[in-house]
This record gives structure tokens, sequence and C-alpha cells, in this order.
């Protein structure tokens, strides 16, 4: 009995001893890093801020749809649905995420992981912001006003080149082959919304999160002057495919060939990329 | 109404009146209505009054003037009508499939789904818009013909295990050879879903069904096998009224049962297949319609059959008609249309032939 009891407390000061090492050895870690050195991101627009400002050496792991820039470390991890235990896996201190599916978060959180949630810009503004706040934690101050004082400067010049007279044209962005489209509230509505164009989708803005279903016959009477599409790579759609559906010829932005073929992923992120983008609208803005 | 309902409930099965005149025309009227309906209201306004003279006016010879302008004529003819026609065809195909489904299968549950059409069709849809993306846009054959092609595998599959538990238990068997076919199906389906989460939206937008996107060449692919399926059903209608007495009683009455099933359920599927294709899977039509003609009309499938295609097609292009002006100029997706209008209107039919009774 006495021999147990010995055995069982000495079971637990070696227990202890090895807790106690082990936060000393995180501590020893923390001093030496000051800033996060093991970044997990699982967001596609998170991972292109990152290497865009400079802290694409501290990032150890990217989700299965960060697919820019090519030397991100792309794993099968997923941001959508996402498995708690693959993640830590990684040994991350600091996790970025864009949705929080069924709370995995604050399960992250538990395991001790540092956890950051970079919410969908609506604006660019916001996107601005987003960038700024990833320098501060991953020490890269510099590198992030850089990015958003070249975006800031680049965008102006783009929507300069655009002459007045084309400054106010209705738009429609298409985001799929069902007509989901996005209203000005949105972060690709603010883009828009700097070259002074008119956002058809805007008609339907009144409810919902700012990605209303259009019925075709309102895109054709409302008669947009340009034509963004978002759904090439998805749905394999173009200038051509769009010319052929029933009753699109009457369009003006058909009319006058001022359909953008976007990337899908630039136009659906809110990351530094958008200058291409903003640069390829104001070309076709320009034509015909 | 409820006085015919009140006769229906009160002699079930032995009625032997087929559609009566005033039935068959209030339903005939009630499709006309909304057909004019569909087509007058939309997000775009277009005059009442200038819909019969632009039709008139594509008849060569005769002259009328064309009142609408380039963009309204595209809006009605180009994007309107067919969106109207297809509703009607695939709200007509729903119906009297699922009139049939229940008749054939004695069991008032049954949709035109049962038999693993609506898995099927997902599973094809689903994996064309992921793995033929490129190719499946909405002016594409890819996503029409796989939902058609996974509808009938799936079916075949599922009538070859239902035949495997032996004709004696075939109805029964086969009902649940379609829960199983449809929960597998669906498990694959969910599966290649979540492989793909970037065409997530487009494959929900499918699930959903709805006629945002339909044109003539839908209209196209979809009538000779609506015409056909519901020509053979209308046809069978005598038939289901004899099924619904029991095999062995249909059989001693000269009815070869496993034949007649058999080219009901054919005919049931390939109509159902070919609707969900160009329309994705809508629910509720094929239950709500059979079950209110019978309680305001008859339980004779002389009448149900009919009077479910008919009605059907009104009602799904009514639904259509909601879907668009609701929320205009957004959408919204019509199965939420169709239960939330269906759910309460059923309940009030319920009610009052209750009542009646």
């Amino acid at each position: 009995m006495h021999r147990l009891t010995i055995a069982v407390l000495a079971a637990l000061m070696a227990a202890l001893a090895v807790v106690s090492l082990s936060a000393a050895a995180q501590r020893h870690t923390r001093s030496t890093h000051r800033y996060p050195h093991r970044i997990v991101s699982l967001s596609p627009t998170v991972t292109e801020d990152l290497f865009a400002i400079g802290a694409g050496k501290q990032v150890v792991a990217v989700d299965n749809q960060s697919n820019y820039p090519k030397r991100a470390p792309r794993t099968n991890l997923s941001g959508v649905t996402p498995n708690v235990e693959a993640i830590a896996n990684y040994h991350p201190d600091l996790v970025f995420i864009s949705y929080d599916p069924g709370n995995f978060a604050s399960q992250l959180r538990k395991l001790g992981i540092k956890v950051v949630n970079v919410a969908a810009a609506s604006s660019l503004e916001q996107a601005y912001r987003e960038i700024l706040g990833l320098g501060r934690r991953t020490g890269h101050n510099r590198g992030a006003k850089a990015v958003v004082h070249s975006m800031r400067k680049h965008l102006a010049a783009i929507v300069r080149s655009v002459p007045k007279t084309r400054r106010h044209l209705r738009v429609y962005h298409e985001l799929d082959t069902n007509y989901f489209s996005a209203t000005s509230s949105t972060f690709i509505g603010s883009v828009y919304k700097l070259f002074g164009f008119r956002d058809i989708a805007d008609g339907a803005g009144g409810t919902g999160d700012g990605y209303p279903q259009l019925s075709a016959e309102y895109i054709i009477a409302k008669s947009p002057q340009i034509i963004v599409l978002a759904d090439t790579k998805c749905c394999g759609q173009s200038y051509a495919s769009v010319a052929a559906r029933p009753g699109w010829s009457t369009i003006a932005a058909v009319r006058h060939h001022r359909v953008v073929a976007a990337d899908d992923d630039v136009a659906s992120r809110w990351g530094p990329r958008i200058v291409q983008f903003a640069r390829t609208v104001a070309r076709i803005a320009k034509q015909g | 109404m409820t006085a015919t309902a009140g006769r229906a409930e009160a002699a079930p099965r032995v009625e032997a009146r087929g559609v009566g005149l005033r039935a068959g025309l209030v339903t005939v009227a009630f499709l006309l209505a909304a057909l004019l309906v569909g087509l007058a209201v939309g997000p775009v306004r277009v005059g009442v009054g200038s819909i019969l003279p632009s039709a008139l006016s594509y008849v060569p010879f005769l002259h009328v003037h064309q009142p609408l302008d380039a963009v309204d004529r595209a809006v009605l003819w180009q994007v309107r009508a067919p969106r109207v026609a297809l509703a009607a065809l695939v709200g007509g195909m729903l119906a009297v499939a699922g009139a049939s489904y229940q008749g054939v299968f004695r069991n008032p549950l049954c949709d035109p789904y049962l038999l693993g059409v609506a898995g099927g069709a997902g599973l094809g849809a689903t994996l064309a818009i992921v793995y033929a993306s490129a190719a499946a846009t909405g002016s594409n054959w890819t996503v029409p013909l796989a939902a058609f092609a996974g509808a009938i595998a799936s079916v075949v599959v599922t009538y070859a295990l239902g035949r495997s538990a032996g004709a004696t238990h075939m109805t029964g068997a086969l009902v649940l050879a379609g829960v199983t076919m449809a929960t597998f199906t669906a498990a694959v389906q969910t599966f290649v879903q979540q492989q793909h989460t970037q065409q997530l939206q487009n494959v929900y937008a499918w699930l959903l069904g709805g006629f945002t996107t339909a044109t003539w060449r839908d209209v196209a692919i979809c009538a000779p096998y609506v015409a056909v399926s519901s020509l053979v059903l209308v046809l069978h209608r005598r038939v289901l009224d004899v099924l619904s007495l029991g095999d062995d009683e249909a059989a001693s009455l000269g009815v070869d049962v496993a034949r007649a099933r058999l080219a009901i359920v054919v005919a049931a599927t390939l109509g159902t297949a070919a609707a969900v294709s160009v329309s994705g899977l809508i629910a509720f039509v094929g239950i709500i319609v059979p079950h209110t003609i019978r309680l305001l009309v008859s339980t004779s499938y002389r009448a149900v059959v009919p009077l479910s295609l008919v009605a059907g097609a009104g009602f799904l292009v009514v639904t259509d008609v909601v879907a668009r002006t609701v929320l205009s100029p957004a959408e919204l997706p019509i199965g939420v249309v169709t239960a939330f209008l269906g759910a309460p209107f059923f309940a009030i039919v319920l009610r009052t032939s209750r009542a009646a009774r």
C-alpha cells in the first residue's frame, strides 16, 4: 500500500516535470520568434495577401483552393470542410481562416492554436485594412503598407485611363450561368463603384447578402453596357456563349463586344490581384 | 366543388365516372389562365394587350403590325415564353407521373422520384457539372444528358433489385429498392460535391430546380418524352383503376398485371427523367396535384390521370410566376414556392373536403 502511494506520487511528479519543461520550451520558442513562423492559411485570399506582403516564408501550409502564388505550400487541407486534426498536424502557431463552419476555430483554440478569422471584405477599404492587419500580425508592416499603397496608386491610374464618357456604364457581373450577380454593396461592386459604373444588380439588392439571382428578362431589359463574366473557369462562359443565349443579342454590351472574360478566382477574392482585374475591365470599357 | 368532393369521399373506389365535363372545363380554364398570366407577368412590364398582336405578327400573310420593340420581343418570346412552356410541360409530367406511381404502387405517398429518379439525376448532373465543368454551360447538352442518363440508370438498377425479391412482393420490394438507390446515389453525389466545393453553387442551383435559364431548346428536348409518356399514362387510366383493387383482383379481371405495371412505370419514369433533366428537382408537385384532384373531383384514375396532367401544368406555371416576381428582379427557387404555396393550399383542400363529409 505504502509503496503504491510512493509510486503514484513519483509518477505525478514526473508528469509535472515534463509539463513544466515543455512549457519552458514553448516559452523559449516564443521568445526567439516574436512573430508567428508556422502559419497555416485556409483562405486563398489571405494566402495571396501573405505572399504579397513578404510573409510567405512564415507560411507552412495553405488550403487546397489556394492556387496562387504557385510557390505557396499547397496541401489537401480544406477551408470549407476543415479537419481540426489535419490542421493541428502542421503544428501551426497561427491559423488564418475566412469561414468558420461548425465553429471549428474554437476547437483549434482549445488546442492552444491562435486563430484569426479574416472575413470576406465587402469593400476595397476593408480589403486594405485586412492587408495592413496581416502585416502587423506577421511582422511585415512595411510590406503591407507598400502593397496597399501600390494597389491604391494603380487602381486610381487605371480608373483615370478610362475616358469620362465610359465612367457611367451599366455593368452586369455574372457569377454563374444561373445569373447570380453581385450588388455594389459587395467587394467586387466597390471596384465597379470606383469606375463610376452603375451595377444593374442593385435593382435586386433589397434582400439578401448582395448576391441576388437575377431574372434573364431583367438583364435583357436593363441592357448592361459592360458584362463581366466571373464564370469562365467554372462554367466555360465566353463572349460567344453569352451572345448565343436566346434574346441576349439585343444587349448593348453584346452588340459592342464589351464582355470581360475574367478569371473566376481573381474576381471572387479580395487580394492584390484585383488590380489586374481592374486593368482588364478598363481595357474592355474603353472598347467599342 | 365541396359537394363533388363529398360524393367522391362517400363512395371511394366504386366511383365509376371518369372526367366530368364541368371538372374538365374548369381545369382547362385554369391552365389557360395560368399560361396567360405566365406570359403577361414578369420583372419586365409587357402590356397584356400587345401579346396577341405580337404573336400574330409572326404569322405570315396576316400583316399584323408588331407592337413591341426588339427588347420586349426578346423578353417575351425568347425568355418568358419558353419558360412558361417548360414549366407547363414539367408540371404536367410530374403530376401525371405522381398520380400513376400512386396507383401502380397503391401508396398515396409515392411521388415521381420514388424509384431513384431524383438521386440518379442529381448524381448525373453533379458529375457533369464537376468533371465536364468547362463544357457544362447553360446552353449545353452535357448536364441534361447526364441527368437523364443518371435517372434512367438508377431506375434500371432499382427495378432489377426489386424484381430479385420475387413477383409476389413486387410493389413493396420496388419501393424499398427505390429508397435504397436514392440513399446510395445521394451519398455518392454528396461526396463528389464536397470534393469540389468550388462548384457547390452550381450543383446546389441545379438540385433546387427551376426555369431561370429555360430556352426553346429545353422545351424541344423535353416535349417528345412528355407527350409520349403522358399519352401512355392517360391510355392506362382504366388499368390503374383496376390495379387499385389489388393484383389478384386485377388479374382475375383479365389484366396482365406485370406487363401493365411495367408499361406504366417505364412511361412515368422516362417522362420524369426528361422533365428533371431540364428543370432540376422540383418536389411536391407530384403529390399535391393528384391528391387535390382526388379530393375535389374523383378518386377514379379515369379522372385523376388526365386532370393531374392539365392541373399540374397550370400549377407549376403559376408557381414559376411567383418565383420570378416576388423578389423581382431577383429570383426565388421554385421549390420554395411550390412548397410554401402548395402546403397551405393542400391543407385547406384537406380540411374543406373533410368538413363536407
